[in-house]
């Protein structure tokens, strides 16, 4: 193969067939893909089917923790999963800017092919596009994942039966992708340990709805972090939500370096981590539960449904102030996903 | 966090709450003029700790929020310029211009970018030998000496593509201009960044002129909670005088290095604040010597601009006559997705503080 993207590649014919079966097939490797056909068969179940999309568009494309093919993957699983789904298949679209090393493509789709085996989900139709160069920046993909719902559940996690006294429970340390990418853009030069927190929640998630009863929704903290996430919440249910700021959880290297920039970890990205609303009965467990699984190894109980300002969030500070919590206005930092 | 949690610890807060209800006989008002303390303030959640009486004001502290409408409308004409690279600190971004601001005219392909420090824009201006960049120089005494610095590096590495468009300000003008305004308050809580630069001397006249407490503060809750006891039993005491809480930055002679560089390059003059209106000697212009890295100089262009905002109120606000709440556009009209007074553009502006920490308290 050539060593750079050209134009040929995403044209149909004989490089763009080169490139599907030495790279795409070869890491990516099952049936559904060796067959080569324009729509995967995906047989027939009697569950109910969970879809959803994503485009990830991070810059610098290898970050600490990871790169973009790892998040295109377990980007897209914990959407899923979150919903109360197993993910089952992916479907993997790139657009390439021409003159994109090979080798770095290389690199991407194995870190797309590992995660997915992590993940338990297979890459079953893909596409590839070629563009002029700086019609683009490097690599963008765009990856739909289909999930059948978790036995135990009636209909996807959607916050149904949520009420005053629910605990609401993170699964780890906030704001790591956030800065981890932040950190690593050149023009920043700061140099920094952290790394991206992203990882496919769907094992962890399947072990809780497997144990834990009273789980009334859950939602992956990407894009606007713990903050947006739980305005959302907040609103759409109509329910006022207290959080303790004692009891976020945040690395010591993430505060410091919040600090210096002037950035909050409440509002910073995440790509490995989820909130969870449960019943007040269930915390106890649910939190043996995650604790016991290396993703949810740092899991706190954050706050709590409370009845007082319906559809908004209140921090009570760490000196004991309280504070309202909005959305994330603007952009904290563009192209982190 | 190490150094950090120590100014944070609750037994201290609680203690420094429970003095400042015990020695304050009567209600106080104050005014931070530091929109660092502003954020603080209210992302600690200050005010909810505080008894009745002890009222917090924002003023004008916020570099964004003071910065005029005509310096927006020329950065955007230069962004406009097809050589032209424009570096600025991300708040600037979304300020309203007369037309629209620099995130807008980034939208429709200007070449802006955001930068963390000079030092940034500098690089860029190196590996762009052939594009002109134009640094926007705001702020106070504290990011003042920094554009200095960067101004005679860029001198002596002979880079004639550098430039920088001044609007950096001068902290004292505008607390004297509140003080004479007769503005109800009983002391300042002066600015800890500020002060590291400029020392404490020049507070001195405020308190023996207006008879205005003055507590220059570091940033902590602790810090913050600490001055407003020292500003109290200033003025329980009847002896309103300036006084330093921030010792471990804060020297009352400042720093005259950073000082020197600033006489180096800038020459102070008369400024327009937005809310205030012009200030005598409020600004800072650069110098001949160097004109030839100053945009108004050396890129001359026409703006026509419209200083007032239909209903705003930002300047009572920043006088701490008015409450942002008591602005007819506050929290409808006017919000951070959509700005329309400075002080709801920046995370520092009273307005913005105001409509994400306490709007509904």
């Amino acid at each position: 193969m050539s060593e750079r993207i050209l134009l040929s590649h995403g044209s149909g014919g004989e490089l763009t067939h080169r490139l599907i079966e030495e790279l795409f097939v070869a890491h990516f490797d099952n049936d559904q893909l060796r067959k080569l056909s324009d729509s995967s068969l995906l047989g027939r179940r009697n569950d109910e089917i969970l879809f959803t999309t994503d485009s990830y568009v991070v810059d610098p494309i290898f970050f600490p923790g990871g790169d973009i093919g790892k998040l295109s993957v377990c980007g897209t699983v914990n959407d899923l999963a979150v919903a109360g789904a197993q993910p089952a298949y992916l479907s993997a679209g790139f657009i390439i800017e021409e003159g994109f090393p090979m080798e770095d493509l290389r690199r991407v789709v194995a870190s797309m092919a590992r995660e997915a085996k992590q993940a338990g989900v297979q890459i079953v139709t893909g596409d590839t596009k070629v563009v002029n160069k700086g019609k683009a920046d490097k690599i963008f993909i765009n990856t739909s994942g289909v999930g059948f719902l978790h036995p135990h559940l009636g209909s996807s996690l959607n916050g149904r039966g949520i009420k005053e006294g629910d605990k609401i429970i993170v699964n780890g340390h906030l704001g790591e992708h956030g800065l981890a990418v932040l950190a690593a853009r050149e023009d920043l030069q700061i140099s920094s340990q952290i790394h991206s927190d992203c990882a496919s929640l769907n094992g962890l998630i399947n072990k809780i709805l497997n144990q834990v009863e009273g789980v009334r929704m859950m939602r992956d903290l990407t894009r606007g972090g713990l903050a947006t996430v739980m305005c959302e919440l907040a609103g759409q249910a109509n329910i006022g939500i207290h959080l303790e700021e004692d009891d976020l959880p945040a690395g010591e290297q993430v505060k410091g370096l919040c600090e210096m920039l002037g950035l909050d970890p409440l509002y910073l990205a995440n790509e490995g981590k989820f909130v969870a609303m449960v019943d007040a009965r269930s915390a106890d467990k649910m939190m043996d539960v995650m604790r016991a699984d290396p993703l949810g190894r740092n899991a706190r109980v954050i706050g709590e449904v409370v009845e007082e300002h319906p559809s908004r969030v209140v921090m009570q500070t760490r000196i004991g102030g309280r504070r309202i919590i909005e959305m994330l206005t603007g952009e904290q930092l563009p192209r982190i996903c | 966090m190490k150094y950090m949690d120590e100014y944070r610890d609750r037994k201290l807060i609680d203690n420094l709450v429970g003095q400042i209800t015990k020695r304050a006989s009567r209600p106080y008002t104050f005014m931070e003029v530091c929109g660092g303390h502003t954020m603080a303030i209210h992302k600690f959640g200050i005010p909810s700790l505080l008894p009745g009486g002890i009222r917090l004001k924002s003023g004008p502290g916020c570099p964004v929020c003071v910065t005029a409408k005509t310096y927006i409308d020329r950065a955007i004409t230069y962004a406009r310029m097809p050589d032209v690279i424009v570096c600025t600190y991300g708040d600037l971004l979304r300020v309203p211009g007369s037309r629209g601001s620099l995130y807008d005219q980034r939208a429709k392909g200007s070449d802006i970018r955001m930068v963390y420090s000079l030092l940034e824009a500098l690089r860029v201006a190196r590996e762009h030998p052939n594009r002109r960049v134009v640094f926007l120089g705001i702020g106070f005494e504290t990011t003042a000496p920094g554009s200095a610095v960067g101004i005679l590096q860029a001198d002596r590495e002979r880079l004639s593509n550098f430039f920088v468009l001044s609007s950096h300000k001068l902290m004292p003008p505008a607390m004297d201009a509140i003080a004479e305004d007769g503005v109800a308050i009983d002391g300042y809580l002066c600015p800890g960044h500020v002060s590291t630069i400029t020392g404490s001397a020049m507070y001195r006249h405020i308190a023996e002129d207006y008879g205005l407490a003055c507590v220059v503060s570091g940033f902590e809750p602790s810090d913050i909670l600490q001055s407003l006891l020292m500003l109290i039993v200033q003025l329980e005491a009847q002896q309103p005088k300036v006084e330093i809480q921030y010792k471990r930055a804060v020297r009352p002679e400042g720093n005259i290095k950073a000082r020197n560089f600033m006489d180096q390059v800038f020459v102070p003059r008369d400024d327009w604040w937005r809310g205030l209106g012009e200030l005598k000697n409020s600004g800072l212009a650069i110098r001949k010597e160097y004109q030839h890295h100053d945009a108004e100089y050396a890129m001359p262009v026409e703006v026509t601009t419209q200083e007032e905002d239909h209903g705003c109120i930002c300047g009572e606000v920043l006088k701490g006559h008015s409450e942002p709440t008591d602005c007819p556009l506050f929290a409808s009209a006017c919000n951070p997705v959509h700005p329309i007074g400075a002080c709801m553009v920046s995370s520092e502006g009273a307005c913005q503080a105001f409509y994400k920490y306490k709007r509904y308290e």
